[in-house]
């Protein structure tokens, strides 16, 4: 009980001796040029969130009459968002809700069947294990894209393109996720804690659920993140696997509608390409703001050791 | 050291596994790559018995139109059902189309298809034959240009739908603020390019940041015939008259800085077409819809006149444009037929015709209805005159490669640097040349260039 007391006597004590030595280690002295280079970088990075926002809301004649930073004669936002969602009667909320459906169950087994085989190659000694580093490594260099076509015509033979499974069975599929979930295993649980549970009695499935998947959950977050990014933003797979237009994810489908602009017949509809993608970037936005938290510390997991 | 050397080994061979996983999934289609579908007999009796008999059949296209020719056709045959999906414009499209021709399943019964691409397809056989159905009977109702663009290797394999004879789209309100006349020529063109930017330096008298099809027709038109294909044996001669005629005005361009450089179909040109900052488009008759529906600044400011030509003499050349086929994977390759002639011969003309789309029809051609029809957009010209005019003035001889799609992808990495360094045309026509010749050799044909 004394130490939790102890504690923040202990945390408010120190900025009062970084006042006396601007230079300590823990908080080195501020350089005018780096925090120029960050300010730099922050305008680089939110000018084009800037932009997506403010283009979101003008009308399609709007855009075409006003500049880009700054808002037009209207303000459309509203009916640009009722727009997106109802044009050619609401096929932007079925490519929505298919976008969701690839993100859980294509990011979602991914991250499972990653925790799952990391943790086993980490941390049991069998015959193949360096065999199946050397594919591994191979695979987290061959790019996804590249993979693409093969994989349409093995689908093609299977039957299998043109439906779900044609985009959710290769999301399954993520060796950087192994590669970070077998790396971080080995870090993150000791041998001897297994050990441990297994003289307990406890078998080897509980061990996994009940121990190592809440050791892992930093390194598990860490993954599904990746996994999430990688599958919201799949763009060649689907584009190549589906035809048809009501099994289109957001990406596919916000191309066919910026595309809509090109060529003979053309029918832009930029002011709803730009909503749409405004609206496309929440739920990833959000899921940075709620995950970072257990990114960070799995980023700097085992920086001590 | 010895430990890295391991890991280095243990990744050379991760690669070559990955790689030979790669290299058993192409080699495990190829069995199937060239399965045929439907059957290879027909004749024009068969067209009407499979429309009496109805059944399915998959249409895919991104044309505006579309949806309402569908419905019209579902209306008029109750026992046809036509699946129509629009897998993706131009481009999106044909990557699906040729994955499913490649896979051996999965393509519709009727695509699509532009007249550059059509060789892509009819010529290695993906496409049917639509002579076997009669249809060489209904030459009549087409002109010759839009009737040469679906014909590849003697074969007929679509019916045109639209066509897109160039003409001169011009902002009449820039050129009477600087008092620029009207050019006939195109040495007058590029004497108005240089009045125009002089005057004011945001204006340009038109935009070109390297377009493969501008450039080809620009080139057909100028009398030039850079691509002929005889079976296997191509020849490509990007130097040719017609090609060094076009360069030899449009270098003056380029060079000069007298053209923009904001790229087609970008929000951005759109803005520039309402605003005076774009003059005039050299473009196809399709144009009108396009700048009714999606310039709206502009109504009221823009005309069209013939397009300005090397002698004076009338001249043009297609742009643009497309045709519906039918592919061989089709079951029911008959009723497919009867389709495309429906939407190219008959009611499904309307539809079309309501949706802003020039036709290809000459019986649509010579309409009072459509030829005198005064277009408000235009200031009360009445463009289709023009346009009309034009269809009747392409130059004869023109044929796209056999793989003009690839030839496009390729034509920003050559002739594009051309544009970017403002340095002659003739250099990266040439790099365009050499490329394709080099690529069709790997393809399996006989690449004269």
């Amino acid at each position: 009980m004394t130490t939790t007391v102890d504690t923040p006597r202990v945390v408010k004590a120190t900025p009062r001796t970084r006042k006396r030595s601007a230079t300590s280690p823990l908080r080195p002295k501020r350089s005018p040029l780096l925090t120029g280079v960050m300010v730099l970088y922050l305008i680089y990075t939110l000018v084009p969130l800037v932009w997506l926002f403010i283009s979101a809301t003008k009308t399609q004649n709007d855009l075409l009459s006003s500049p880009g930073l700054w808002f037009g004669q209207s303000f459309a936002f509203f009916d640009n968002i009722k727009d997106t969602l109802t044009y050619n009667d609401g096929i932007f909320l079925r490519w929505l809700g298919n976008t969701v459906l690839y993100v859980v169950v294509g990011a979602g087994g991914a991250t499972l069947l990653a925790t799952a085989a990391g943790y086993g190659l980490a941390k049991y000694k069998f015959a193949g294990r360096r065999a199946v580093f050397a594919v591994l490594l191979g695979a987290v260099a061959v790019p996804g894209t590249a993979l693409a076509v093969p994989t349409f015509l093995m689908f093609s033979n299977l039957g299998l393109t043109n439906t779900v499974w044609a985009i959710i069975i290769p999301s399954l599929v993520s060796p950087f996720g192994l590669y970070l979930m077998w790396v971080y295993a080995t870090d993150a649980i000791a041998v001897e804690l297994l050990e441990a549970a297994r003289i307990d009695g406890a078998g080897e499935v509980r061990i996994f659920f009940t121990v190592a998947l809440r050791l892992l959950a930093p390194g598990i977050v860490t993954t599904l993140l990746f996994a999430v990014v990688s599958t919201w933003n799949n763009y060649f797979l689907p584009l190549i696997m589906l035809s048809k237009p009501n099994l289109y994810p957001l990406t596919v489908g916000l191309t066919q509608w910026s595309n809509q602009a090109t060529g003979v017949g053309a029918r832009p509809i930029y002011n709803l390409v730009i909503t749409g993608s405004l609206l496309t970037i929440v739920p990833l936005v959000v899921a940075f703001l709620l995950l970072q938290r257990f990114w960070q510390s799995g980023l700097s997991a085992g920086s001590v050791k | 050291m010895k430990s890295y050397r391991r890991i280095r080994r243990l990744v050379v061979a991760g690669a070559a596994l990955t790689a030979l996983a790669v290299v058993a999934a192409c080699g495990g289609s190829n069995s199937t790559g060239s399965s045929s579908g439907g059957q290879a007999a027909g004749s024009p009796e068969a067209v009407d018995a499979a429309l009496k008999a109805g059944g399915t059949i998959t249409y895919w296209s991104w044309t505006p139109s579309a949806e309402a020719q569908v419905a019209a056709f579902e209306k008029q045959y109750p026992n046809v059902t036509v699946n129509y999906v629009n897998a993706g414009t131009g481009n999106d499209h044909y990557t699906k189309l040729q994955n499913a021709i490649k896979a051996g399943s999965g393509a519709p019964d009727v695509a699509q298809i532009e007249y550059q691409a059509l060789p892509q397809f009819a010529l290695p056989g993906s496409l049917v034959d639509l002579n076997q159905y009669g249809f060489s009977q209904y030459e009549s109702a087409y002109t010759p240009s839009t009737w040469a663009a679906v014909h590849a290797g003697g074969g007929l394999y679509g019916l045109p739908q639209d066509s897109g004879p160039m003409a001169l789209f011009y902002n009449k309100e820039v050129f009477d603020k600087y008092g620029i006349a009207v050019p006939k020529t195109w040495d007058e063109y590029v004497a108005a390019a240089r009045k125009l930017h002089a005057a004011n330096p945001k204006a340009y008298i038109t935009n070109d940041s390297g377009d493969a099809g501008f450039t080809t027709s620009m080139i057909w038109q100028a009398g030039g015939t850079p691509f002929k294909t005889d079976g296997k044996n191509v020849t490509i001669n990007l130097q040719d008259d017609g090609s060094k005629k076009w360069t030899g005005t449009w270098n003056q361009l380029v060079e000069g800085g007298l053209v923009s450089n904001i790229p087609g179909w970008t929000d951005e040109w759109f803005k520039a077409l309402g605003d005076g900052t774009i003059a005039t488009l050299p473009t196809g008759a399709w144009m009108p819809g396009v700048m009714e529906a999606s310039v709206k600044a502009g109504a009221g400011k823009w005309r069209v006149t013939p397009m300005p030509t090397y002698d004076g003499q009338p001249a043009t050349a297609e742009n643009g444009g497309s045709t519906q086929s039918v592919l061989k994977q089709s079951a029911n390759p008959a009723l497919a037929a009867a389709f495309v002639r429906w939407l190219n011969h008959d009611e499904g003309v309307k539809p079309f015709l309501a949706s802003g789309g020039f036709p290809a029809t000459t019986k649509d051609l010579k309409d009072p209805a459509f030829v005198d029809k005064p277009s408000a957009y235009f200031g009360g010209q009445k463009v289709n005159q023009v346009l009309t005019d034009a269809a009747g003035h392409v130059v004869k001889g023109w044929s796209y490669l056999p793989y003009e799609l690839y030839a496009n992808s390729i034509y920003g990495d050559t002739v594009g640097k051309s544009y970017q360094s403002k340095s002659d045309l003739n250099t990266g026509l040439q790099a365009w040349q050499d490329a394709l010749v080099a690529y069709g050799n790997q393809q399996g044909f006989q690449v004269n260039g």
